[in-house]
């Protein structure tokens, strides 16, 4: 899939909540094609602390008014600054990269999208293309509190959704893992995107269900290319690249502990 | 060469990584990844921490060794149209030369970037590159089996640059290339460890260029050999003062990741520069301080 640098510019900016920003780009040409759970590496201009670009999920394409979304928790100094981005300024992207998540395999397919925090990000723009193709995806989106659940109307748009709150202020009370449809639903197959530890008790539901499982993983990285191995997770076949053999894994490839 | 500027091993890949970005035949040239003879899986997770303006990296030469690198991806890289130089690594004298010997069978890699200065891999590595003695033996061990051209890489993490310069030149080198990354340690504070996995790290990026424009003005100065320089150039104004300091070409590193076309832009630059200061070429400023 071919790469691009752009500067797309800042077409509207949304704050679900005071700790999130949602950046609506778009750009005089039609975006490139992309595919869901791919990311765009940010350049953050002024910050000289902020010295490498961030790497962040395409949270949602919309191909008819030509907007591509970036879903943002903001938690240093660069993703402070992506936060005051004005109407009208121009952002530097290199996109889209790594390799999504696994496209429909069979119509009707029960596909299980678990999100948790900030991770639902990438979720929103599967969930579409899994929909639009055929597949059935469910959504189960786990959040500390109430006002950390993010895009639940645009989530609830396209497919059902189950909710969890470690405070039990939306949803049903407790992690992800713990929700009740797991007992009552099959499921084909599950992606997950979220924190680490969120990931890997997923990973270990579906494990023990024999259900395949994809995860999206967030490694530190430097180029988003391939080219420097500072992302590099350990996997079955040794030392890989996050930004490009991923960021979307199978837990069979992984060597994590489940 | 085409143009004076070069791409630095381990930061632009085999180059294929950013064909979608530049056109690759108008890179001077590309120094693709460190590679050692026998595979080698490098350092844990993480590998890489930021800090201002540069980054800290303890990637630890992972490669798939020297056979995989002849056979699966030389044939995808040996019609690129500039000089493809291949970073040579090892932990033993003989490791070198016959990672050295291997790659001198292949027609189109016209020259080898020796790296005697990683400080991320335990031993070899930087050991060799710190001592007088140590280059010396290293680069002697690679020239009996190798004919192209040699460039010795260069640790800025040694007491005197040109000393060891001067060793590598004695040695046999037709150039050297500095400087590789500065050794650095980044900890965190809330858990009381090193960020990084083996606690410390190679620094790159602008923070180091002035260390970098010094150890090349050092080196130019005490040397007969053409000098590369890097080591924190993100634009063609940085690399003026390379030449100026006694460099006659220029690798660009960690610049790549924040622009994946910085190589031709600086090379554009360059141009450019040279047009508004009424010079033909490159070699009219080099080491061109005034007193
Ligand atoms: C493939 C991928 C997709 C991502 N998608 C999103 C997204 O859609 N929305 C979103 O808000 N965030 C996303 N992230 C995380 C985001 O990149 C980091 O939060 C961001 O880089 C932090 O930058 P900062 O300057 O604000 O914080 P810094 O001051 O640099 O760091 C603050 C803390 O953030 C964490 N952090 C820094 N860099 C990363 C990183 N690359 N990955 C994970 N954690 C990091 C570290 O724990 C650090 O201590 C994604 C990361 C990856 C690798
Ligand atoms: C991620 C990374 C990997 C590197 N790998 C190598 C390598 O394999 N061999 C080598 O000689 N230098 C390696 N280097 C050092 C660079 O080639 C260069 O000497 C250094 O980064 C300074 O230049 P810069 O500031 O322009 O990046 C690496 C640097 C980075 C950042
Ligand atoms: S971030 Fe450079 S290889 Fe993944």
């Amino acid at each position: 899939m071919k790469k691009y640098i752009k500067d797309l510019i800042v077409k509207e900016v949304e704050f679900p909540h005071e700790l999130y920003v949602l950046l609506k780009l778009t750009d005089e040409e039609p975006l490139p094609a992309t595919m869901p759970g791919q990311f765009v590496e940010v350049k953050v201009e002024g910050s000289p602390k902020t010295f490498l670009r961030r790497p962040i999920s395409i949270n949602y394409v919309d191909r008819e008014k030509n907007e591509l979304w970036l879903l943002i928790k903001k938690v240093g100094e660069g993703t402070h600054r992506l936060a005051e981005l004005k109407v009208g300024d121009r952002l530097n992207l290199v996109f889209p990269l790594g390799n999504g998540f696994s496209p429909v395999q069979k119509a009707g397919e029960r596909v299980l999208l678990v999100g948790g925090g900030v991770g639902v990000a990438p979720l929103l723009d599967y969930g579409k293309y899994l929909k639009d193709n055929g597949a059935e995806p469910v959504f189960l989106l786990g959040a500390r509190s109430k006002t950390d659940l993010l895009e639940l109307d645009l989530f609830g748009a396209i497919a059902p959704v189950h909710v969890t709150t470690e405070d039990g202020t939306e949803g049903e009370k407790g992690f992800v893992t713990q929700h009740s449809l797991l007992n009552k639903e099959h499921f084909d197959r599950i992606s997950v995107c979220g924190p680490k530890p969120m990931m890997v008790s997923v990973a270990r539901y579906a494990k023990k269900a024999g259900t395949p499982c994809e995860v999206s993983l967030e490694n530190m990285m430097a180029c988003g290319l391939g080219a420097c191995l500072c992302c590099v997770e350990k996997t079955v076949k040794g030392n890989v690249c996050v930004c490009k053999e991923g960021p979307v894994f199978d837990i069979n490839d992984l060597t994590w502990e489940i | 060469m085409k143009n004076p500027v070069m791409t630095a091993s381990g930061t632009f890949g085999y180059g294929v990584e950013f064909a979608d970005f530049v056109n690759l035949e108008d890179i001077g040239g590309i120094i693709v990844k460190g590679t050692t003879l026998h595979p080698r899986e490098g350092n844990d997770y993480p590998r890489m921490v930021e800090m201002a303006s540069g980054m800290l990296n303890c990637v630890g030469l992972q490669n798939k060794g020297v056979d995989y690198f002849c056979k699966n991806i030389y044939p995808d890289i040996k019609d690129i149209k500039t000089n493809m130089i291949v970073n040579v690594s090892g932990s033993s004298l003989e490791d070198y030369a016959e990672c050295a010997a291997r790659i001198n069978e292949l027609e189109n890699i016209p020259a080898i970037e020796l790296n005697i200065s990683c400080p991320n891999v335990k031993q070899g590595g930087m050991a060799f590159g710190v001592t007088t003695e140590g280059a010396s033996a290293v680069v002697k061990a690679v020239r009996e089996v190798y004919d192209k051209t040699l460039i010795v890489k260069l640790s800025p993490n040694v007491t005197s640059i040109a000393d060891i310069a001067l060793a590598v030149q004695d040695a046999g080198a037709d150039a050297v290339s500095l400087i590789n990354t500065l050794m650095g340690m980044v900890i965190d504070i809330e858990k009381r460890k090193p960020v990084l996995s083996i606690a410390t790290g190679g620094m790159s990026g602008p923070a180091v260029k002035p260390v970098a424009v010094r150890c090349v003005w050092q080196v130019a100065k005490a040397v007969s050999i053409p000098v590369v320089g890097l080591g924190g150039i993100m634009t063609a104004s940085d690399a003026i003062e390379f030449f100026l300091a006694g460099a006659s070409a220029i690798e660009i590193g960690t610049a790549n990741f924040i622009d994946p076309a910085v190589t031709v832009k600086v090379a554009q630059g360059i141009n450019e520069w040279l047009d508004q200061h009424g010079c033909a070429s490159v070699s009219e400023i080099v080491g061109q301080l005034n007193a």
